[in-house]
């Protein structure tokens, strides 16, 4: 639970972080209206878990074992060997080395979209708020409009303009489509976050005789820490998990984690192997499922302090 | 110590233009209070003023020198905000050393000048703190001390106290007020609504209403010789009563008869006014049950405000629904709905013609 309190009060991380609730602690511990509430709570939790609680036992079993066709049963003797090989050693197309390259592919892909599209845009975003320059508002319509646009019209376009730069197929090639599709969404996040920061901070620090970049570190990019990380949370899951652009703009050498994955599940060839299949996925998703319980709590604020104009 | 001159300022955002050619001189080392309604374009002046928006026409002089285009920094301004606007993650030194860190002040000088500032304001034990551990006082005194450090050519005040509660704001008034005797070389304009802020601090007023300069003068200047029908109201509290009259020479002498009052002879008047419509304005101050002066209205008390050492007395008069208001003595006994007489002299009696210009008497 995020404070309501700790919302308005732009960059300041520190309160209300504590959590949970203030004052006296309620009398009635089993009143009927905590039991309505966490029995919901629990039912709707159990219908999300149970899925996973599925995918990590059969990753857990052997082949013989899934045959037997108890799903919801623990496994009867723990093995790894599936983890091992969807790791290392499951086949797609001609490669045998499993989702590790996959792995790679997608921290060099992630890493960098990731900080190229949170620098400009926060720049892009503090720019709009900030100094209203000459067609600032044609310019910002401009970019929002592109976040309306479906990506499947400009898909063929942009392999083209990638191959007329000599980027297609490589990893910088993704790397600049990333940058380029996160643009107007991030723009905006970055925009709205600024301006509800008051004006007259923005005023005092020209008066005190700073420029376009001195204002922005000195003083803008310190307070809005929540909103970094928003961007930040939304990019690595959004670019991870991506899979549209990673099969159009790759070759199969750089082919990004998800679309391993996908080529493992989904071979045709062979008996299909539910362990090793349910060991990808979940390695697949571990990456944003980590960023998630790191950061939870900063991403609720930060959307929170985005929304709520103070 | 810096001069400023205005000729001809005007300030368009799009197609509307909200200041319609503001001239002024400002002298060195003046306290110049900018004064109006909201709307009336008294911050979009002093914006202009600091450099934060640009100027769309006319010239801005500092000293001689065009500064139109020069950044807020360059022109050597500091400025005071109504929300303080300290910045939220830097401590109170940080604060207030962060525009001479930016000018490359070296740090021995930036500390000496911090803690002088600190310790006239006496905000030294707070200089670690954050902002965010600050009453809403001690922030403006940041806010203040952080403008002083910077030592500027043109100091300049936007509603400095209007988030203050009225306490604070009495205390906070008279510490700027000795800030301007400790500062005397500084050049200093100061905005506000409120006219007893303007009243108190200032060395001139610059009374503005929608975008047009409508009278510059020193505070007692302005309360007693009004140039309009304006200034007389916004300046002095409560504010003038106006009524309706009709003015009849009689040689050098005018008569004035208000509507629902009684004549009243005005002697030498008769040279600068003719006969006609005309507004009569007589301040609450100025009306007195005592007999003194001539006596002008009568009416009935609809309304006693007694604020202790004086009280405010609504007074109806035959045909009209404004009541005329007096500000009486508080020891007398004013009854609700008594019938009473108010009296004036005929010298603090104001005269505005049909377009609310003063009648110079």
């Amino acid at each position: 639970m995020v404070d309501p309190t700790g919302i308005t009060l732009h960059g300041e991380v520190g309160a209300g972080a504590d959590g949970g609730p203030r004052g006296p602690r309620p009398r009635r511990r089993f009143s009927r209206r905590n039991i309505f509430i966490y029995g919901t709570l629990i039912v709707v939790s159990v219908y999300y878990l149970l899925p996973l609680y599925v995918m990590i036992v059969t990753s857990l079993k052997g082949m013989p074992e899934i045959r037997l066709g108890n799903i919801f049963a623990p496994p009867m003797e723990i093995t790894f060997q599936p983890w091992v090989k969807a790791w290392a050693q499951a086949c797609t197309g001609l490669n045998c080395d499993g989702l590790s390259r996959g792995f790679m592919n997608s921290v060099i892909i992630t890493v960098p979209s990731v900080i190229i599209s949170i620098v400009i845009a926060s720049v892009n975003g503090y720019a709009l708020a900030n100094w209203r320059f000459k067609g600032a508002d044609v310019f910002f319509t401009i970019l929002i409009f592109g976040a309306f646009i479906p990506y499947q019209v400009m898909l063929y376009p942009m392999v083209i303009i990638l191959r007329e730069m000599g980027i297609y197929g490589t990893l910088g090639g993704l790397v600049l489509v990333h940058t380029v599709f996160g643009m107007p969404i991030l723009t905006l996040l970055f925009r709205n976050y600024f301006t509800s920061i008051p004006e007259e901070l923005f005023k005092a620090a020209r008066v005190d005789g700073a420029g376009f970049w001195t204002i922005y570190f000195k003083i803008m990019l310190p307070m809005s820490l929540p909103i970094f990380v928003v961007a930040m949370i939304i990019q690595i899951t959004g670019i991870w998990n991506d899979f549209l652009f990673g099969v159009v703009y790759t070759r199969p050498d750089t082919y990004p984690m998800t679309v391993q994955l996908n080529n493992i599940v989904n071979s045709v060839q062979g008996v299909k192997e539910y362990n090793v299949n349910m060991a990808a996925t979940l390695l697949t998703g571990l990456v944003p499922l980590v960023i998630y319980f790191i950061s939870g709590k900063l991403f609720v604020r930060g959307i929170a302090a985005g929304a709520v104009k103070g | 110590m810096a001069e400023l001159k205005l000729t001809d300022i005007r300030k368009s955002f799009g197609s509307l233009e909200v200041l319609h050619g503001i001239d002024l001189e400002i002298r060195g080392g003046e306290f110049v209070v900018f004064v109006g309604p909201s709307g009336c374009g008294k911050s979009t002046l002093l914006r202009l003023i600091a450099g934060l928006e640009d100027i769309s026409g006319g010239t801005l002089e500092f000293d001689g020198q065009v500064v139109n285009h020069k950044s807020p920094a360059e022109r050597g301004i500091a400025m005071v905000f109504q929300s303080y606007a300290l910045y939220p993650h830097m401590t109170v030194y940080d604060n207030m050393a962060f525009g001479m860190k930016l000018g490359g002040g070296g740090k021995a000088e930036i500390e000496k000048r911090v803690r002088q500032a600190a310790e006239i304001l006496q905000i030294t034990p707070y200089l670690d703190r954050l902002p965010k551990q600050l009453s809403g006082g001690q922030r403006q005194r940041v806010a203040i001390g952080r403008a002083i450090v910077r030592d500027p050519r043109v100091f300049l005040f936007d509603e400095p106290l209007s988030n203050l509660d009225a306490a604070l704001r009495v205390q906070t008034r008279i510490e700027i007020a000795r800030l301007k005797e400790r500062m005397a070389d500084t050049t200093m304009i100061y905005v506000t609504h409120d006219q007893v802020e303007a009243m108190t601090l200032a060395d001139r007023i610059v009374v503005l209403r929608a975008g047009y300069v409508e009278q510059v003068g020193t505070p007692m200047e302005l309360y007693h010789t009004p140039a309009n029908l304006f200034v007389a109201q916004f300046i002095g509290s409560p504010s003038m009563n106006i009524v309706a009259a009709r003015a009849t020479r009689d040689g050098e002498a005018l008569v004035v008869e208000p509507e629902g009052g009684r004549r009243m002879y005005l002697p030498g008047a008769g040279k600068v006014v003719g006969d006609g419509p005309i507004q009569f304005g007589v301040r609450p101050e100025d009306l007195t049950i005592s007999g003194e002066g001539q006596p002008v209205f009568e009416g009935l008390v609809t309304l006693v405000e007694r604020l202790g050492e004086s009280q405010l007395v609504y007074v109806e008069r035959p045909g009209s629904d404004e009541p005329l208001v007096a500000k009486l003595p508080g020891h007398l006994e004013v009854e609700r709905g008594a019938r009473i007489e108010l009296s004036a002299n005929p010298d603090v009696v104001r005269l505005f013609d049909a377009d609310g210009k003063a009648v110079a008497l």
